[in-house]
């Protein structure tokens, strides 16, 4: 008896070992070729071309491509303040209320995910541009800009926050109010540290699509240099007209700032696992 | 509960203003001028094109990604190497990157000027201003998707059946094609969905890499840009509906998949 | 401070959870609601803490109406089975969280809590959050946290329902300790009679949404109001209309007056008590309860023919509400 569950033993482990050397190995193999192929060389291309030449900080530090970088910057700020406001509410409302049409609705959110940038464009400049039915034109303004951002990165909260919502424990609002607390105290208090996590994540995820949006904007924003245009549009104007270090510059700083947001979000997730909760 | 409503009609009031009525008034728009001009817009031999390659290009790229992401999740789930810590983290890399960033780094390294530049052109391939660039640029940016959704269903489904499967004498391959496959059909299907989606909708990379050149290397997307710029809000907004309905299409199939997997 | 619920019925969609229930709950005793799963005695105790609503009815805690008092000002600590603790702070915040809420000083807030940690046992893991504890801990600091806002009824959902049984045994006979020490009016749910019997002054026995007895624990084993009572508190065996409790079943080798036929079926060492499984002439099964002893004594083995009859018996009349309430005799 023991001997043959010991042989069983002997021989799972032996398949297991023969199994993970040689099937790792060719994966390994094309995945890492393929990743590096398609995403880590032309990026270090950009890198590249951005460090060579000695003129990095000349123009970063230019005029017109500093200013689109602050107005991405800003806009892409402001938009994940009104995101981590306005995501919360719609998840909690998908979560906790319930009406004709629900799926329906809780389907559209990822509509933003799902719908071409410039699609998403044209339909503000549809409601919102020159031709506006309700009378609202905001064409070749900041606001704009703010509005675009606001579409493409609706989803990332609402949809980071609602699974936390979902799976809330009921029994701790109803501890919290046989304690004594009241509705806005359980949230402030008990729903609201609970989700965080979730919202800290959204907001960090839409903040890093947003700052390199294009798309969207590139209608409606009439990308107007020092004032409506964006860092991403700002690139593309340089690679047209041929200053393709000035683009890669800027590039750099782009992927920087995102690259850095998605680390730091990372490191943070990674303490909150160990903190337990 | 006043409370209750409040909140409800806040945000019904805000996913209109946001969402809602810009996508509705691209339909108006569409048909404002009638069916048959909305028709012809949408037949124009240009539009047909860039619709073709649309679909051409998502059908190469998606299948390239499908695959990848399956070994790629297979990697990051199943290594004990440290090499998958760094993987998990680079492959999300595409979105951290701008899509006009993604060009500019395609033409950096194929174009004219670029790394193989002069190889490229002394064996007469071109790959920017052409297709393979625009396949390039559309792999990058849809890169990550099958991988994020299979790396937690395999997670889920553990590695005891497919020993099981190899100690009955299967081979690796048959294994991973007979038993492991099958055990991640739904993550890998909302994968691919969702890089269709990306594959379809994408505009700003393939802006900078394809060159505009209506009717060859002009996608859907591009084609939007393009009428838009020409004043032709019709056939602006036109295509634009084919692409709002392949979004709805997308939306629709995830749902319905996920009714059918539960 | 005693609760006393008149006339209270709960339906959720079409499904009675309660109908009709009336109970005194007597100050600073340990009450045990028991009663199958589903019974109704979860929704019992989540009206007398104003966590459900009843349809009809009436909540007094204290000779005070309280149906329309909200839970927030009821003044009762609740335990909830898989614990609700706060996963985002410390046990020691967990604990202080009523206070803070009252907005007490933090000087009475620490000695506090500090002392209810103590007393829970659990001094030294304050600042360790709910995830680094084990069940029983955590169920311990749930306790504390009901009880730092000083209720005035303690009210506690299948507490140690999560928990293995070891520790079950162990934190049940240490809430029995507490509430000798500190004589809140405690109430908890179980389905597990056994427990109940342990630790409990009363037993109220609910069964589909109505009450079946009220009593001590020796009340309802000597004197069930029904049959449901009677299988449900301890162990229970039927001769025709005759309910029997297996150690009052008489086992002779020879036959008397009143005695049965059966064969012997199964004999089950259980240490020193014997479960010995019958079947009478007619097929019917029954067991009796007997010491090793007797099994010696009779010389017992498989297959025998032996003689039993009840030495004490239970017949039921046709049970009216008022019987169940208080109680049955003989």
């Amino acid at each position: 008896m023991a001997t043959s569950a010991a042989a069983i033993q002997v021989e799972r482990v032996a398949v297991r070992n023969k199994a993970a050397r040689s099937d790792s190995l060719l994966p390994a193999g094309i995945v890492t070729t393929f990743l590096s192929v398609i995403v880590l060389l032309p990026l270090a291309a950009v890198a590249a071309r951005a460090f060579t030449g000695g003129s990095f900080w000349s123009e970063v530090f230019a005029a017109d491509a500093l200013a689109s970088l602050r107005l991405s910057l800003i806009a892409s700020l402001g938009v994940a303040v009104v995101n981590a406001v306005a995501g919360t509410l719609i998840a909690w409302v998908l979560v906790r209320d319930d009406f004709w049409g629900k799926p329906f609705l809780n389907a559209l959110i990822d509509l933003p995910f799902a719908l071409p940038t410039i699609v998403a464009g044209l339909t503000l400049v549809a409601l919102y541009g020159p031709h506006s039915p309700v009378h609202i034109n905001v064409a070749y303004t900041q606001a704009a800009v703010f509005l675009a951002l606001l579409f493409v990165t609706l989803p990332f909260v609402v949809r980071s926050v609602q699974p936390v919502l979902m799976e809330l424990d009921r029994e701790m609002e109803e501890a919290a109010a046989s304690l004594g607390a009241g509705i806005l105290q359980t949230y402030a208090r008990i729903i609201f540290p609970t989700i965080l996590p979730a919202l800290i994540s959204g907001v960090a995820l839409g903040f890093a699509r947003s700052i390199g949006e294009f798309g969207s904007v590139v209608l409606i924003s009439g990308n107007i240099p020092f004032k409506t245009e964006v860092a991403a549009v700002h690139v593309f104007g340089q690679i047209e007209s041929g200053d393709i270090a000035g683009a890669a510059t800027v590039s750099v700083v782009l992927l920087a700032l995102s690259c850095a947001v998605l680390l730091a979000l990372n490191a943070l997730q990674r303490r909150g696992l160990r903190h337990g909760g | 509960m006043v409370a209750k409503l409040a909140l409800r009609y806040t945000a019904f009031a805000y996913l209109a203003a946001i969402l809602a009525l810009p996508v509705g008034m691209i339909f108006y728009r569409s048909f404002e001028h009638g069916v048959f001009a909305a028709w012809q817009a949408v037949t124009q031999p240009d539009a047909l094109h860039a619709l073709w390659l649309t679909l051409l290009i998502a059908g190469i790229a998606v299948p390239m990604n499908t695959v990848f992401g399956v070994l790629c999740a297979l990697l990051l789930v199943r290594s004990k190497m440290r090499f998958a810590r760094i993987l998990d983290v680079l492959v999300d890399l595409p979105f951290a990157v701008s899509p006009v960033v993604v060009g500019l780094a395609l033409v950096l390294v194929y174009g004219r000027q670029g790394w193989f530049g002069p190889w490229l052109l002394a064996h007469d391939i071109r790959v920017i201003f052409a297709l393979p660039g625009m396949v390039l640029a559309t792999v990058f940016v849809s890169l990550p998707f099958v991988v994020r959704e299979v790396v937690p269903v395999l997670r889920e489904t553990g590695e005891d059946q497919e020993q099981a499967a190899r100690t009955l004498g299967a081979s690796p391959w048959q294994a991973f094609w007979r038993v492991t496959l099958p055990s991640i059909r739904w993550g890998v299907t909302y994968g691919v969905v969702l890089t269709t989606a990306r594959a379809l909708g994408e505009f700003g990379a393939v802006s900078v890499v394809a060159g505009h050149l209506a009717g060859v290397t002009q996608t859907l997307t591009l084609y939007v840009d393009d009428r838009f710029e020409a004043f032709d809000l019709t056939g602006a907004y036109v295509a634009s509906v084919v692409l709002a309905l392949l979004a709805f299409a997308t939306l629709f199939s995830m749902n319905a998949l996920a009714r059918k997997e539960a | 401070m005693s609760i006393v619920l008149r006339g209270v019925s709960k339906r959720f969609d079409k499904f009675a959870a309660l109908d009709d229930v009336s109970v005194e709950i007597p100050g600073g005793s340990l009450t045990a609601l028991v009663g199958p799963s589903g019974g109704g005695k979860s929704t019992l105790l989540r009206v007398i803490a104003g966590l459900e609503r009843p349809d009809s009815g009436e909540v007094e805690i204290e000779g005070v109406n309280s149906l329309d008092v909200p839970v927030q000002d009821r003044g009762v600590g609740f335990v909830f089975q898989h614990y609700a603790a706060f996963k985002h702070m410390t046990v020691w915040d967990n604990i202080a969280f009523g206070m803070s809420i009252r907005k007490r000083p933090a000087s009475e807030i620490r000695a506090r809590v500090d002392q209810l940690l103590k007393l829970v046992q659990l001094d030294g893991l304050g600042s360790r959050y709910p995830s680094q504890l084990s069940g029983g801990q955590r169920q311990r600091m749930a306790l504390a946290r009901a009880l730092c806002i000083k209720p005035s009824v303690l009210l506690l959902d299948e507490p140690f329902g999560a928990l293995d049984s070891n520790v079950r045994a162990e934190l049940r006979a240490w809430l029995r300790g507490l509430h000798d020490e500190i004589h809140v009016t405690t109430v908890f749910v179980t389905h597990d009679q056994a427990e109940a019997m342990e630790i409990a002054d009363r037993i109220v026995l609910v069964h589909r949404g109505r009450i079946e007895q009220v009593g001590t624990p020796r009340e309802l084993y000597e004197q069930p109001a029904n049959p449901f009572v009677m299988s449900f508190i301890g162990p229970m065996t039927a001769f025709d209309d005759a309910f029997v409790r297996p150690h009052d079943v008489d086992v002779r080798v020879e036959p008397t007056s009143s005695s049965y036929e059966a064969m012997v079926q199964r004999i089950i060492h259980l240490g020193f008590e014997v479960r010995v499984d019958l079947m009478l002439a007619d097929g019917r099964h029954i067991w009796a309860q007997i010491t090793r002893d007797d099994v010696e004594q009779l010389d017992l083995t498989q297959g025998q023919i032996v003689y039993v009859r009840p030495s004490r018996e239970k017949r039921f009349a046709p049970v009216s509400r008022t019987r169940m309430l208080f109680g049955n005799t003989g």
